[in-house]
C-alpha cells in the first residue's frame, strides 16, 4: 500500500497518488472526452473479442503500444503499472481446471486430482490478455489526462452528475485523508523510542501495537466524518441545495470529431474481424 | 438605513445542553470592519455560523436587511460570504476554477457572468492564472486566498472570516492583511491575531463563555490589560 514506513519518512505531502504525468505529447493534448470515449471503446472491444482470436490481440496490443509510445509516458512505465492486472489474472486461475476438454496435465491433491484442460488454459490466457490490455488503456488515459478533465469527460457522456460530483469529492479528499494518515503515522513514529536501559524490550506486544493501529484507524475515520460535516456546511454556505450544477461544456472541435470517428471505426473493424473469423 | 448585521438577544445551546451563546446583541454598520476575539470555546465560530442560517438559535437576527429565517437562507448565503478556518474544508472542488465558480453557479448566473466573476475574484485575491490549478497542490497561504475568492465571486455584502491568519507564515499573513484592508465590504473577523485586529478593524468585540464581554474601539480595548487577561487574551506590546 501507499502508507509504507519508507513513504512516511520520505514525504510530507502526497503527490504520488495522482496518476497524472504531465508531458508534451499528442496524446496529452487530445480532448479528454475523446480519450475517455475511445478508452471505454477499446476496453469494450477487448472484452468482446472472442477468446481464441489471438491475431486480433496482437493488433490491439500494437494499437495500445503505439499510443503508449506517442504519449511519451514510456512503455516501461505503463507495462510496470499494468502488473496491477496480476491479482485479476490469479482470480481466473481456477478456470484452467474447471473447464472440460482435452486434458493437458493432472495434479494429484490428496484424494483429489486437478486436471488442467486445453480449453481451460485458452480461456485463462484470454482473460489474462484481456485484463492486461484493458488496464494499459486505462493507465494511459489516467496518466495523460488531469483528473478534473476526466470528470468533465464523464459529465459529457452523461454519467449522472451526482456520481461525477462524488468522484470529484473522493479524488479531492483522498489526498487530504492520506496526508492526515501520514501525519498520524509520523506522530506515532516520533514517539516510538527506545530507552537507554538494555533490559527493556521496546516496541510493546503485538496485541498492544494492533490496538494502537486500530485506534489510529478509528481516529482517522472520526476525523474524516467530522470533516465531511464541515465540508457540507461550507457547501451549504455557498448556496448548495442538493442539486449538482456545472457550467456547460464547450463543443468538440471538428478535428476531435474526426479522430473520434476514426478511432471508433478502427476498433469496430477489429471487433468485426475477430467475430467473423473466430466468433 | 439598515445595519449590515443586527443581532438582538441571541442565545444558542448545543444539542448536548451546553450553552454556546448567551444573550448576544451586536450591531455592525455597512462598511464597518469588526474583529471578534476571545478564548477557544467562547462561541465565536458559533456566532459566525448564525449569520447565514447555518446554525439556528433563539433571538432576532437581521443580516443585510433580511431576517435570518429559512425562506431567506438562499439570499443570505449569497449576501454573506463565510470563509471557514480550514481552507481544505472550503475548497472541495477538483480545480480552483470550479471552487470559485461554485457560489455564482448556485446563484443561477449565466455562464459568461460566472466566468467573469471567477476572473474578478481571483484578481482581487491576486491569484489570476491559478484557475486551472488543483487545490491540493497549493500552499496554505494560497489556499486561504482562494478560499476568500470563493466567496468574493458571490459579490457578498458582508464578509465573515474565521481565523484568517491561523497557520500561515508572516509573508502570507502580511499579504492577506493587505488584501482584507483593500476589500470594501462589511467584515466580521474572528481571530486570536490581535495585531491584525488592531491593524484592520477599528472596533473589537471580546467574547467569553458565550457572552459579549467588551465592545469598543480596538486601540482602547487592547490597552486594557486586565480585561484582556481576564478573558484569556494577550495584549500587543
Amino acid at each position: 500500500m501507499f502508507l509504507c514506513g519508507l513513504c512516511v519518512e520520505k514525504i510530507m505531502h502526497v503527490h504520488f497518488l495522482d496518476p497524472y504525468r504531465p508531458r508534451h505529447s499528442p496524446i496529452h493534448t487530445l480532448d479528454a472526452r475523446l480519450k475517455f470515449v475511445l478508452t471505454v471503446a477499446f476496453i469494450l472491444t477487448v472484452s468482446l473479442t472472442p477468446i481464441t482470436a489471438w491475431p486480433v490481440y496482437i493488433l490491439l496490443f500494437a494499437l495500445i503500444l503505439s499510443v503508449e509510445i506517442l504519449s511519451g509516458l514510456g512503455v516501461g512505465y505503463v507495462l510496470k503499472r499494468a502488473l496491477l492486472a496480476l491479482p485479476f489474472v490469479l482470480a481466473a486461475l481456477p478456470v484452467i481446471f474447471t473447464l472440460k476438454g482435452a486434458p493437458l496435465f493432472s495434479i494429484p491433491l490428496g484424494g483429489w486430482t486437478l486436471t488442467a484442460s486445453y480449453p481451460g488454459l485458452e480461456r485463462f490466457l484470454g482473460v489474462a490478455l484481456k485484463s492486461w490490455l484493458s488496464l494499459q488503456a486505462a493507465i494511459v488515459l489516467a496518466s495523460s489526462t488531469p483528473f478534473p478533465e476526466l470528470l468533465q469527460a464523464m459529465r459529457a457522456v452523461h454519467i449522472p452528475r451526482l456520481l461525477v460530483g462524488m468522484f470529484g469529492l473522493m479524488w479531492r479528499y483522498t489526498f487530504v485523508l492520506v496526508d492526515e494518515a501520514l501525519r498520524l503515522m509520523r506522530a506515532r513514529a516520533a514517539r516510538s523510542g527506545q530507552s537507554a536501559g538494555r533490559s527493556r524490550r521496546s516496541g510493546g506486544s503485538l496485541a498492544w501495537r494492533a490496538r494502537v493501529a486500530g485506534g489510529m484507524a478509528g481516529n482517522l475515520f472520526l476525523r474524516a466524518f467530522e470533516r465531511s460535516d464541515r465540508i457540507y456546511t461550507a457547501m451549504l454556505s455557498r448556496g448548495y441545495d442538493g442539486e449538482v450544477r456545472t457550467l456547460p461544456l464547450s463543443s468538440l472541435t471538428s478535428g476531435s470529431r474526426l479522430a473520434l470517428a476514426a478511432g471508433l471505426t478502427l476498433l469496430g473493424l477489429f471487433l468485426l474481424i475477430s467475430i467473423l473469423f473466430w466468433g | 438605513m439598515h445595519h449590515s448585521i443586527e443581532i438582538e438577544n441571541l442565545s444558542f445551546t448545543y444539542p448536548d445542553g451546553r450553552p454556546a451563546l448567551r444573550d448576544v446583541s451586536l450591531r455592525i454598520a455597512p462598511g464597518e470592519k469588526v474583529a471578534l476575539a476571545g478564548p477557544n470555546g467562547a462561541g465565536k465560530s458559533t456566532l459566525l455560523l448564525h449569520l447565514n442560517g447555518m446554525s439556528a438559535g433563539e433571538g432576532r437576527l437581521t443580516v443585510c436587511g433580511l431576517t435570518v429565517e429559512p425562506k431567506n437562507f438562499a439570499r443570505l448565503r449569497a449576501a454573506v460570504g463565510l470563509v471557514f478556518q480550514n481552507p481544505d474544508d472550503q475548497l472541495f472542488s477538483p480545480t480552483v476554477f470550479d471552487d470559485v465558480a461554485f457560489g455564482p453557479l448556485y446563484q443561477g448566473l449565466d455562464p459568461a457572468e460566472v466566468t467573469r466573476r471567477v476572473e474578478l475574484a481571483l484578481a482581487a485575491v491576486r491569484m489570476t492564472g491559478y484557475s486551472r490549478r488543483v487545490s491540493h497542490h497549493l500552499s496554505v497561504g494560497e489556499k486561504k486566498r482562494i478560499a476568500i475568492a470563493t466567496v468574493l465571486s458571490m459579490q457578498p455584502e458582508v464578509l465573515v472570516l474565521d481565523e484568517p491568519t491561523a497557520g500561515i507564515d508572516p509573508r502570507a499573513r502580511r499579504a492577506l492583511i493587505n488584501l482584507l484592508r483593500d476589500l470594501p465590504m462589511t467584515m466580521l473577523i474572528a481571530s486570536h491575531d490581535l495585531r491584525m485586529a488592531n491593524e484592520l478593524c477599528p472596533r473589537l468585540v471580546v467574547m467569553d463563555e458565550g457572552r459579549i464581554v467588551a465592545n469598543g474601539p480596538t486601540a482602547e480595548l487592547l490597552k486594557d490589560r486586565l480585561l484582556l487577561e481576564a478573558h484569556g487574551l494577550e495584549g500587543i506590546v
